[in-house]
């Protein structure tokens, strides 16, 4: 397995999440496409800091910022949604086609 | 067999992660965006990352994924109408999409070929540079232990650890002060307003 299959399937999951994104409606559903697209980009970290060896061990840099990026996503998903159960109970939806009030 | 199991995991992965796009239900989104973090953590594991591996079942599988599934049931979330599909919405996506990934394949195709061969671990150029490093303090160094022939293993926890706790100090102690400020978030925003 080389560098280049590890990039591409993390680049393919980052599409995919980039199009749930895009495409659903549901906040929820967008919330879990945006923490597929993080995952993604740990893979290309930890992908690089395995094949980029120093002194012939991983790189633990990279590692690290996984690791940083692995605990800002969990306090950036409760904060999250919190706003969306709050959200829910002043609008009672989380579609983001109801919720268009900042529209001209 | 490595091989195999990089294909099994990598298409677990990204078809769990369609289902996740794909699926009307947002539990059955949710279970499935497990699933797909359990193929990236195996994936994690082949890359030697044992520790991130586990951390990325306990930490997404595990605590993230069973508050999506508690907001889930709390918001009571209906079903997506299946009649009210988008077409200007699901076109742009496929093309931005399309166009993201497109652009990911060509950088990729362009990398230095010397740099995607696998390198092998070397234990004893890291037993030498970390005997060097640490000089008389070397005498019953754990890691350093790790790497003598015969027991050679990679304590990646060890060095996250030490990586964590001397580079990156500074950055783990305001990853803390972050947690605390979510928390309070987290507390205030649920709070119902006393009147």
């Amino acid at each position: 397995m080389t560098l280049s299959h590890y990039l591409l399937v993390s680049g393919v999951l980052f599409a995919t999440g980039l199009f749930g994104v895009l495409v659903r409606r549901n906040l929820l559903v967008i919330f879990m496409c945006l923490e597929m697209m993080l995952a993604a980009a740990s893979l290309t970290l930890v992908a690089f800091s395995r094949f980029r060896l120093e002194h012939g061990l991983p790189s633990f840099d990279a590692q690290t910022l996984v690791f940083f990026v692995i605990t800002v996503a969990a306090a950036e998903v409760a904060v999250g949604l919190a706003i969306i159960v709050s959200l829910f109970r002043t609008r009672q939806t989380v579609d983001v086609k109801d919720l268009d009030s900042l529209k001209g | 067999m490595e091989n195999v199991l990089f294909y099994l995991f990598a298409t677990l992965m990204i078809g769990s992660g369609l289902g996740v796009v794909v699926n009307r239900n947002p539990v059955a989104s949710a279970l499935c965006l497990v699933v797909s973090f359990i193929g990236l953590a195996a994936l994690f594991i082949q890359l030697d990352a044992y520790l991130i591996g586990i951390l990325q079942v306990l930490v997404y599988a595990g605590a993230v994924m069973v508050l999506f599934l508690f907001i889930i049931m709390l918001l009571d979330v209906r079903y997506e109408e299946r009649k009210r599909f988008n077409l200007p919405a699901v076109g742009a996506g496929i093309l931005i999409a399309l166009l993201v990934g497109g652009q990911i394949v060509t950088v990729v195709s362009t990398l230095d070929q010397s740099l995607v061969e696998k390198p092998a671990l070397d234990f004893q150029a890291a037993a030498a540079e970390r005997s060097s490093r640490l000089g008389d303090k070397a005498d019953g160094d754990f890691i350093l232990s790790r790497f003598q022939p015969g027991r050679e293993s990679l304590p990646d926890t060890h060095l996250i650890g030490e990586t964590l706790f001397t580079r990156f100090n500074l950055h783990l102690q305001v990853v803390g002060v972050l947690l605390l400020v979510a928390t309070l978030g987290v507390v205030v925003l649920s709070k119902r307003k006393l009147r």
